[in-house]
């Protein structure tokens, strides 16, 4: 839109020119809204809605608070040192009460199981077994009901479920706890498997980059340079592996990289190796599918920046007395950074979300995130922890989708701004 | 260096090339650059000129025949050894440097130390102008600014020769012929031997010192600019250059360096001998507008022609007479405004006269 100078934004008819242009560009700007209404409210429905939901359980905690009501609001309010008093214990039994027999409280016992084991019988039998008698306080009968409601520690687990929001599993993913006493604190070793799940993830990730922009580089570099009746068939080549399923091709690399398989067979018939090497069932299994199957996004990017610059920048580097390896590194290499960010980064964030090829072609020590995320949501039905390890590979990947766009974003590489 | 006849710096000997093995883009080159020489290679596109200055630079190589410079035989020295500064068609500046760092390349590339560096960047600015602007990035240059950086870079190095390709090609008219002039008077004042590349040859006459005008692979002609338009070596040179009027005819007579021509409409006439054949051989007889005389001029010559007058256009300092002569209906003569007279109107009937002192016999193309 033309910024229109106020001396002058009057028009005949006394209506502003400013307005008379919004009015005229309304419709083109109705007209463009309704190109991209259906889109936007299909991924509104099937994208970020599910994802927003997803996110939401990774906070999400109403368990408690549903099951308990009156207890939880008493708590809020609690110092969390001593034993609560007496107005609690009563809240609790009229809870109890109320919530006899309601899945509701089946659904608390079992979130409370997570915080504490063998928080869910006692939170069960005192259920059953409560009753206070006239006369009685409702702090014996608790007790009476089951010893272990005379330990601080099991209310401070009632407590720190007390608000509808929870850091819990956010905090679990990243192998760590709120502890008794309020603090965050790691999680017992034998519960740290998070961090290193994660670390794996990145790891992994950024070889299987490293590896697919090595072995794109020169490819692209030659389909951007070849006449384009050679380069039309080898861009068919390279996009060949997207007319099967990924799950085909990992099934393929099964039968090809397996002890039995053609590959071993062959080295160990020339005599290359005496034992047939392990190539599959391991990180190298995993590597090498992976590369095969994320290589053409490292491909086409580069490509399309590749074929976009123009080959007298380097006849003019070394027409300038450059050397042609210090014309390629100072010029050409420089002006396909672009290329190299967009095919890296699409290639490293397709490969933070890989589940079935490590499933299939890795051993337990090469699962990623994405399989616990499955895990968790098909084994043991725990959504707050599937989210939780979904919304930290989603920071993950943001964090390093903002640090690339900083360093290779449009505006650094157009150099637009002066530096 | 002086290993050759005269000063020649760069010359070329029975250079051929081809791509495909089939087809000779460059048939036969024969060419001596002297050093400080402004030379173009003037010629239509395909006619093998830019080929010609690639093979100069180093990015093709010659099928055969040798290219030396200063008496060295340079076909096997790779480009980035040859020290020749190359403007290229869209100035090729490298995008992700600034203009100091563009011209500082080539200086960094000789490891020239970093004072140096910033000195000579600085005097190659100067001398483009262009000061103000070492800051920033070629984007945000105007295109004749680009040119000037590209032409301070291919400079800031003192290379003995300069290649130009068609470096004025994407610059509108007006500032085109501005930097015409501004290279011209760069050549001049650092003596440096240039090879340009054009098929403007309204641009080949403003700069150069020598112009070798190309065709199908061959040099038609070489020769100091008015030569080539005054004494044109054959019909296509005569044509390329300049406006031209031909009349096809036939050798009649042939001796003494003039001929006498039989035009189609049966008129003979006296044609000075330019590279017709002998009797009987077809013949192209060419003359430059502005030799053209009209009328009264013509009493005393004896070629002496019927015309009849199809068109007048009047262009301020002259008019533009549109005739038709011996069957060419585009035959035009330049009139001065002094000598338009009220008798030259649409369809008057006229003599043209032809002088033969500027009446050439080329064979036919």
């Amino acid at each position: 839109m033309t910024a229109l100078d106020d001396t002058q934004a009057t028009a005949p008819g006394s209506v502003p020119l400013r307005v008379q242009l919004r009015r005229a560009e309304r419709i083109t700007k109705l007209k463009y809204l309704g190109l991209i209404a259906p889109l936007a409210i299909f991924l509104a429905v099937t994208f970020l809605w599910p994802i927003g939901a997803l996110l939401w359980h990774s906070v999400d905690n109403p368990e408690v608070v549903e099951a308990l009501p009156e207890t939880t609001k008493l708590l809020r309010s609690w110092d969390r040192k001593a034993l609560p008093d007496e107005a609690v214990f009563a809240a609790f039994a009229r809870d109890l009460a109320a919530a006899h027999g309601n899945p509701a409280l089946a659904g608390a016992a079992k979130r409370l199981n997570m915080e504490r084991s063998g928080f869910r019988s006692q939170l069960m039998n005192t259920g059953r077994k409560l009753r206070v008698e006239a006369g009685q306080s409702a702090k014996a009968a608790v007790l009476a009901a089951d010893a272990r409601w005379g330990e601080v520690s099991s209310w401070q687990a009632l407590a720190r479920n007390s608000t509808p929001f929870t850091a819990f599993y956010l905090l679990a993913a990243l192998d760590h706890k709120i502890a008794d006493d309020g603090s965050i604190v790691h999680a017992d070793p034998d519960q740290t498997i998070y961090v290193e799940i994660l670390l794996r993830t990145l790891w992994m990730s950024v070889i299987v980059t490293l590896i697919s922009l090595a072995l794109a580089y020169p490819l692209a570099y030659l389909l951007a340079t070849i006449p384009s009746k050679s380069s039309n068939l080898l861009m068919i080549m390279v996009l060949l592996p997207f007319w099967t399923s990924v799950l085909v091709r990992v099934a393929a690399w099964i039968v090809l990289l397996q002890n039995e398989g053609p590959i071993n067979r062959a080295l160990v018939g020339l005599g290359i190796v005496d034992e047939p090497l392990q190539l599959v069932f391991n990180r190298l299994g995993v590597y090498i599918a992976m590369v095969h199957i994320l290589l053409p996004f490292a491909v086409l990017p580069l490509y399309s920046v590749m074929k976009g610059i123009s080959p007298s920048y380097v006849r003019a580097a070394v027409s300038l007395g450059s050397p042609p390896f210090r014309s390629f590194w100072k010029i050409y290499f420089p002006l396909t950074l672009p290329g190299i960010g967009a095919g890296g980064l699409l290639v490293f964030i397709l490969s933070m979300g890989y589940y079935i090829t490590p499933a299939l072609l890795g051993s337990p020590r090469e699962q990623m995130a994405s399989y616990f995320v499955a895990f968790y949501v098909n084994e043991t039905t725990n959504w707050g922890m599937a989210a939780a390890l979904s919304t930290i590979l989603l920071a993950a990947t943001l964090v390093l989708y903002i640090i690339y766009s900083r360093y290779f974003g449009p505006a650094r590489v157009n150099q637009v701004a002066p530096r | 260096m002086g290993q050759d006849a005269g000063d020649g710096l760069i010359s070329f000997r029975g250079v051929q090339k081809t791509y495909d093995g089939e087809i000779l883009i460059v048939r036969d080159l024969n060419l001596e650059v002297r050093r400080g020489e402004f030379v173009t290679l003037l010629g239509p596109s395909g006619s093998g000129k830019t080929t010609c200055l690639m093979m100069l630079a180093g990015f093709e190589t010659p099928t055969a025949g040798e290219i030396r410079l200063g008496g060295r035989v340079i076909n096997k020295v790779p480009p980035h050894q040859r020290n020749m500064g190359m403007v290229f068609q869209n100035y090729a500046l490298f995008p992700h440097m600034t203009v100091a760092e563009n011209l500082a390349f080539p200086l960094a590339a000789r490891k020239l130390a970093k004072p140096d560096i910033t000195e000579k960047v600085a005097r190659a600015l100067a001398m483009v102008r262009m000061e103000a602007f070492a800051t920033r990035f070629p984007q945000q240059l105007s295109g004749g600014q680009q040119q000037r950086i590209a032409l301070a870079r291919a400079l800031v190095f003192n290379p003995e020769v300069v290649l130009m390709d068609e470096p004025l090609g994407a610059l509108d008219k007006q500032l085109r012929e501005h930097m015409q002039l501004e290279i011209k008077h760069i050549h001049e004042s650092l003596g440096v031997t240039v090879v340009f590349v054009t098929h403007d040859q309204g641009e080949a006459l403003t700069m150069s010192n020598r112009i070798a005008v190309f065709n199908h692979g061959i040099i038609q002609q070489c020769d100091v600019p008015s030569q080539l338009y005054e004494e044109p070596a054959n019909a296509f040179v005569a044509s390329f250059i300049g406006e031209n009027n031909a009349l096809a005819g036939t050798v009649e007579s042939a001796g003494d360096g003039l001929c006498q021509v039989r035009l189609a409409d049966g008129s003979a006439i006296l044609a000075r001998q330019g590279d017709a054949g002998g009797p009987g051989s077809a013949a192209t007889v060419s003359i430059r507008p502005e030799r053209v005389e009209l009328d009264d001029a013509v009493a005393g010559d004896p070629n002496r022609l019927p015309a009849a007058v199809r068109e007048m256009i009047y262009l301020g300092d002259h008019v533009r007479v549109r005739m038709e002569v011996a069957g060419n209906t585009n035959f035009v003569a330049k009139v001065p405004i002094s000598h338009v007279s009220p008798a030259m109107t649409v369809g008057a009937a006229m003599t043209v006269g032809l002088p033969a002192a500027h009446l050439r016999a080329f064979a036919s193309p």
